[in-house]
């Protein structure tokens, strides 16, 4: 097919898609006027029921906890599976970047980046672990508080400082404690099935004050335990493609 | 306004579509599945939207305030994490793609058999 037919056959196909669409929508609720009813029944009993204050959270890591089960570990082996991808094949080996210009020599990372990266490592690890420890109270979570938490990790790289990014994130650790958050997300469902009750249930105390970081039960620990799978997965994913950066790549045409 | 977030979900995704079937760059090709993806995010939250609501979030307002609709949100968010994360494995794929074809134009990989 050649690229101006590949173009006729997908503009064909739009414009089905659009009048579809467009007859669709006239059938629609206006925009703003929700009509659903499990946002508004959750919106009601959701802070009773788990003391939660944060709703999302609470539907993310309780309501829907099997669904996200499941989203987990789409992550969790699209990180096992870039690592497989990336992994060394035969006929590679590592050596300095190959430059085209072999008597330039490669310029360090300036005096400010190196400042600047550095100063903000402290304050980002804090900021990601305050995100995934609030998640039964305010708009974070695991999700959210595992990508700033990598992003410390990344502002090391940054800062030129890739041999101490690679010392302090080896493969074999961001691996197990990927395995950990996975793990125990799971682990937390089947011990509620070893007391007797659903998958996933909410076996842990609420405490008394709705939004406080002892409350919620659960929905606290497994918003933790996503985010330190999310953090090494996402350190496990940029030291892989950064990795990729050293290796000799043999013409194996 | 009426349905116009719904529409420009639809343009995104019709966007996203155009790129990835002229794409001549297979780096090029993955971001465009990425503006694919966030049609989604526009239509999920532009579907879960009421006019006047408070976010959610009962920290500092009462309970029984109207608020948007949190099941669409939620869905978005793992959404965001995972689509990063498979981005990751598109772009290794890419990878190893050019070291074994030397090229990363699509049109001319489908060229290449195994």
């Amino acid at each position: 097919m050649t690229p101006a037919v590949r173009r006729w056959v997908f503009l064909a196909g739009v414009a089905g898609l659009a009048a579809f669409y467009l007859w669709g929508l006239t059938g629609l609720p206006r925009f703003g006027s929700y009509p659903g009813p499990y946002g508004d029944v959750i919106n009601r009993i959701a802070v009773a029921q788990t003391n939660a204050t944060g709703v999302v959270s609470a539907i993310n890591f309780e309501y829907r906890g099997f669904d996200t089960i499941g989203e987990e570990f789409i992550l969790f082996a699209a990180a096992i599976g870039t690592a497989t991808v990336l992994r060394h094949l035969r006929g590679e080996r590592e050596r300095a970047a190959r430059d085209e210009a072999m008597d330039r020599t490669v310029p360090p990372a300036s005096e400010a980046v190196r400042m600047v990266s550095l100063l903000l490592v402290g304050p980002t690890v804090l900021v990601g672990w305050y995100l995934a420890s609030h998640a039964q109270t305010s708009p974070s979570g695991g999700f959210q508080g595992g990508v700033v938490l990598a992003t410390g990790f990344i502002l090391i790289y940054l800062a030129g400082e890739f041999l101490v990014f690679k010392r302090i994130s080896p493969v074999d650790v961001t691996d197990a404690v990927g395995a950990v958050g996975a793990g125990g997300f799971a682990a937390v469902g089947v011990t509620a099935v070893a007391m007797g009750l659903p998958y996933l249930f909410n076996f842990l105390p609420l405490g008394s004050t709705p939004g406080a970081v002892s409350s919620s039960g659960t929905i606290a620990l497994i918003s933790f335990l996503v985010g330190i799978e999310v953090a090494a997965a996402f350190v496990l994913i940029v030291s892989e493609l950064l990795e990729q950066t050293l290796l000799f790549r043999q013409e194996s045409r | 306004m009426g349905i116009f977030p719904f529409v420009v979900a639809a343009w995104i995704l019709a966007v996203g579509l155009y790129g990835i079937v002229t794409s001549r760059h297979l780096v090029h090709q993955i971001v465009c599945l990425i503006v694919v993806q966030s049609s989604t995010y526009v239509l999920l939250l532009g579907v879960g939207y009421r006019r006047g609501a408070a976010a959610p979030y009962f920290s500092d307002i009462p309970v029984h305030t109207p608020a948007v609709d949190p099941v669409v949100q939620a869905l978005a968010l793992t959404d965001v994490v995972v689509e990063a994360a498979v981005t990751a494995l598109l772009l290794a794929f890419a990878i190893q793609a050019h070291k074994r074809f030397g090229t990363l134009d699509p049109q001319e990989l489908v060229q290449f058999r195994g």
